[in-house]
């Protein structure tokens, strides 16, 4: 029952490379996890907490193979229950910082509810959701955010299901932090990910990955230089929702709940959708945008406060001590209705 | 009190001295018969007898009113001997309604005592059980046994005469009607019921009167009215000296786990995905978060291993429980566990399959998926209780073993132990055997798959332990380092590693309780909830001189080191088990044995009518 005082000490001043560990990484030459690994390596000395309190769980895919690289403790647990597995070790361990390794089909897929649950809970983790819209250590099976029509070899003549947007999916299980970056970007992936570390409660984060073997340039609007101007929405507080050339800049107005696209120059500046990582509302249907209609949003959709799960539970276990005092076995066994023989 | 029930030594009527008697309270399941079940178990142990229950409820929530579906019943034997099962047949029945009267009768020995209430036996009642006349109006039932007609509704009704409730909620005391008229005639205390209303309408004084009246008014009739003849008394069984109480199966356990927390000092984390008849584990742990115990209610069975599996990631306790479709469900995931070798333990609660099967029903046929209900090579600890008491006991050597190993531990209890409930002698939680914990802390020569020599465990780390950073998972492992390693011998090494851990807890099994001669013509075994069933049939053939005896296995997975040795000293081995014969299979497979079962899979416990017919078949048989 006794829980680890954490930080004892002033913490160590850490570098990216105390968070490497031994062993060899293992992706596809050219794969877009290489480049996460890097960034969150590089993010993790940021969070000022001592590397022994950092646990990094997943479950399993090309993705999930993860926590192997890092240099924290780590869990490769099964296909799609990572989040499970991190709300048991953080009620169990509230003193831990808990990251949640995952693909898409590993939480959208067989994890779909896990996901929706961790995120309704609130629970105290950070989740990081691969999303190379591809099964990459099955080899190539379209996955729960593959567009539909999408051929792959379970789908030789186009697959039929329809994507989901994880954004959306997290927004809709109730989710508090959200937010999309891309891997092409260590710069607002490290960011993202400190910020989603940071935030109390789940912080989601949908980090859009290359699989250079089975969907090679899946997200390549926004990777090519000319196209991303046209399809980055880069999310900025309180900044009007732009896009676009300089000199040909597009916006984003409502009307209504209907979010269209306008000539930045053609409509007052007070029209424009100014981006408020505060409105849930919003946030919802920032997460719909999708190519080729609308420019795909990156950054922080949302990000509010509720009640973290696990808090809340340590809150009733803490007035039922004071109330009445710790448990005693011994008095429990004789409460009740009792007799006596002999 | 002024109008206190006379004691039954004051009673006028002629008393009758029994060894044991039978009696099932069967009604609506609105009609409060697990109430009335419970408070006559607890009225009869007060006065010191030994007793089993068999509650038996429907699946339904809120069974239409008065079909055959409906009927809820409770079942006790007391005795002034040692009791072990709630009894074959009844000797007394009160039937609530003519559905409760139609589903239960059959039970009832010939010359029994047959209590019913009379203002249900209605036109609309009738046909809804199926009957076309009234069969309290021909001799059919007075001829085969000792009928008694009573107005319980009526009469409750007229007790109640002048408080300040409606007539449903007056209705609605006829149950303690019946309770009192049943505790006048086997001479039970009706104080401690008197004493359990009181608490448990403590908000509603108008209840508490109403209740306890009815109560009163059953008693003294009993006392008064002409119809009965006699009561009947039952001496004090001889039990061990100590202090008593009533204990289910579920809350055994779920103490049990407290205990096991309390002990170790460490956090327990619960979590469980609702499901009969496990639920009630859940419900009982959510009340004790003073012990450090915090329950989590998963969003599925899947979930719920889950979440322990972190827990005891992180240095914590993790139980979760469930009922055979769940723990189909967690297959995966105590793979997991094993792989990982992490301490974990696992309660399921069997009931009556396959899929949805019989909710409320009892069954002891997963032992097969404990054993071998998993992909691959997967051994695992596997326990059962054999009493509901001994629930208690089983949960915290759950534990023990668990955190000894770092192993997966699954208990297998059942529906009838779940809700069964028996006088327990209340252990001394000081008395129970300690539970090691070690944590590693220290880096010097730490590897996560290092061993210890005795036990084999690998070092349970808790994560902030600085220098100690590792990572597990549910790829193979090199021995030792842990590693990834898709190296074929060292697969081979790992796959024995881990069933030869399995068989090291052998070393923590006492030695086999054998009741009866040392040798002999015939060995019943058991294991699990049929404990009751076969003392008592053994016991039995035993007093008529017969050189038979049993023996009941509380570990089955792996099997105390000297059964095979016992299994030699008698001619033939007979297998009890409610189903379609697991544990025989593994004892001629383990030991070359030609043992034959005995199997019956209808949702009850096997009644000690049968098993003793066997038993003596078999010895038959055998000449
Ligand atoms: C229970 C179970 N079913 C299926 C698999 C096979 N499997 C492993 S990973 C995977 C899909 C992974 O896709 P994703 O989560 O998108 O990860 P990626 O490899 O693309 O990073 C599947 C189907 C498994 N390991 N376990
Ligand atoms: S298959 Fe795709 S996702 Fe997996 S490692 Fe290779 S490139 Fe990366
Ligand atoms: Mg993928």
């Amino acid at each position: 029952m006794s829980e680890p005082t954490g930080i004892t000490e002033a913490p160590r001043k850490y570098t990216k490379k105390d968070f490497e560990s031994d062993q060899d990484v293992r992706w596809c030459p050219g794969c877009g996890d290489y480049a996460i690994l890097s960034a969150v390596q590089k993010m993790m000395p940021d969070l000022g907490i001592p590397r022994e309190n950092i646990v990094f769980i997943s479950g399993i895919g090309c993705s999930s193979r993860f926590p192997y690289y890092m240099n924290t403790y780590g869990f490769h647990t099964i296909h799609g229950r990572a989040p499970a597995i991190a709300t048991g070790l953080r009620l169990a361990r509230p003193d831990l910082t808990v990251f949640v390794v995952t693909g898409d089909g590993d939480g959208l897929s067989i994890g779909g509810n896990h996901l929706l649950h961790v995120l309704r809970r609130n629970v105290k983790v950070t989740i990081l959701l691969f999303n190379n819209r591809i099964y990459g250590l099955t080899k190539g099976q379209y996955s729960p955010t593959s567009e539909l029509g999408k051929v792959t070899k379970s789908s030789p003549t186009g697959s039929a299901d329809r994507p989901v947007s994880p954004c959306a999916f997290a927004l809709g299980a109730g989710a508090t932090f959200v937010a999309r970056t891309v891997d092409r970007n260590v710069a607002h992936m490290e960011e993202t990910v400190r910020r989603a570390a940071q935030h109390h409660g789940a912080g989601f984060v949908e980090i859009l990955q290359n699989c250079n073997v089975y969907n090679d340039l899946a997200w390549n609007v926004l990777y090519d230089r000319e196209s991303k101007s046209m399809h980055e929405l880069r999310l900025e507080q309180g900044k009007p929702l732009l896009f676009g050339p300089v000199d040909d800049r597009r916006g984003l107005v409502l009307e209504g709940a209907t979010p269209r696209v306008v000539r930045a120059k053609e409509v007052p500046e007070s029209a424009l959708w100014v981006h408020d990582e505060a409105d849930q509302w919003k946030a919802h249907v920032l997460a719909q945008l999708s190519n080729p209609d609308f420019p795909i949003p990156v950054g922080v959709l949302m990000d509010v406060e509720a009640p973290v799960y696990e808090e809340v539970l340590m809150e009733q276990e803490r007035r039922a001590i004071s109330e009445r005092g710790p448990g005693d076995v011994a008095k429990l066994l004789v409460s009740g209705d009792t007799w006596k023989i002999g | 009190m002024s109008d206190a029930v006379a004691s039954p030594a004051t009673v006028g009527k002629p008393r009758r001295q029994l060894d044991r008697a039978v009696v099932r309270f069967a009604g609506d399941s609105g009609d409060g018969m697990q109430v009335t079940g419970e408070q006559f178990a607890t009225e009869a142990a007060w006065a010191g007898a030994d007793l089993v229950t068999l509650p038996n409820f429907p699946a339904e929530i809120r069974a239409p009113a008065g079909t055959l579906f409906g009927v809820s019943s409770y079942q006790l034997q007391f005795g002034s001997r040692r009791v072990y099962t709630p009894g074959d047949r009844l000797d007394c029945l009160v039937a609530m309604n003519p559905a409760a009267l139609k589903v239960h009768l059959r039970d009832l020995k010939d010359g029994g005592l047959l209590i019913v209430n009379t203002a249900t036996f209605e036109k609309k009642n009738l046909d809804r059980a199926g009957y076309t006349t009234n069969p309290l109006e021909d001799s059919t039932l007075e001829d085969r046994y000792r009928l008694h007609k009573v107005e319980i509704t009526r009469l409750t009704m007229d007790a109640l005469q002048g408080l300040a409730l409606n007539v449903k909620e007056k209705e609605r005391c006829k149950n303690f009607f019946a309770l009192g008229l049943v505790s006048w005639i086997y001479t039970r205390p009706i104080e401690p019921t008197v004493a359990w209303i009181a608490r448990r309408f403590a908000k509603n004084p108008a209840f508490v009167e109403a209740n306890t009246r009815a109560l009163k008014a059953g008693y003294h009739y009993g006392e008064t009215a002409e119809i009965f003849s006699e009561c009947y008394g039952i001496e004090p069984a001889e039990m061990p000296p100590g202090l008593y109480r009533s204990i289910t199966g579920n809350r055994a356990l779920a103490w049990g786990l407290l205990a096991a927390a309390e002990r170790t000092d460490l956090t327990l984390v619960y979590g469980a995905y609702p499901i009969t008849p496990a639920s009630d584990i859940l419900h009982e742990i959510a009340l004790h978060k003073r012990f450090g115990v915090r329950t989590i209610q998963a969003e599925d069975e899947i979930a719920a291993v889950g979440t322990i599996i972190g827990a005891a990631f992180g240095g914590a306790i993790g139980v979760c429980a469930s009922s055979g479709p769940g723990i189909a469900l967690k297959a995966e995931g105590i793979n997991l566990a094993v792989m990982a070798e992490l301490p974990i333990v696992v309660f399921d609660i069997q009931r009556a399959g396959p899929s949805t099967g019989l909710p409320t029903k009892t069954e002891q046929a997963d032992l097969l998926m404990a054993l071998y209900g998993r992909n691959s090579e997967s051994p695992v600890v596997v326990l059962a209780p054999m009493t509901p008491g001994d629930c208690f006991f089983i949960a915290y050597e759950a534990i023990r073993i668990a955190l000894k190993y770092m192993i997966p531990v699954i208990v297998l209890s059942d529906g009838y132990l779940a809700s069964g409930a028996e006088p327990w002698l209340i252990p001394d939680p000081k008395t129970l055997p300690d539970i090691e914990v070690k944590f590693r802390t220290n880096p010097e020569g730490f590897a996560p798959y290092v061993r210890d020599e005795a036990t084999l465990a690998r070092p349970w780390v808790r994560p902030g332990t600085p220098d100690l950073e590792h990572r597990i998972g549910g790829l193979e492992k090199e021995n030792i380092t842990g590693t990834v390693s898709y190296d074929p011998d060292n697969h081979d090494l790992m796959v024995r590693l881990r069933a030869e851990k399995v068989r090291r807890v052998a070393q923590e099994i006492p030695p086999t309780t054998v009741n009866g001669p040392a040798a002999g013509d015939l060995l019943v075994v058991g294991w699990g909830s049929t404990y009751g069933t076969i003392t008592a049939a053994v016991e039995e053939v035993q007093q008529e001189g017969k050189a038979v005896a049993s023996v009941h296995l509380r570990h089955l997975n792996p099997l105390p080191p000297d059964l095979g040795q016992i299994l030699r000293q008698y001619e033939r081995i007979l297998v009890p088990e409610i189903n379609s014969g697991q544990l025989v299979r593994i004892l001629r497979a383990e030991y070359l044995v030609d043992a034959v079962g005995f199997n019956r899979v209808r949702g009850l416990p096997l009644s000690t009518q049968e098993v003793r017919e066997t038993i003596e078949h078999l010895l038959k048989e055998k000449r």
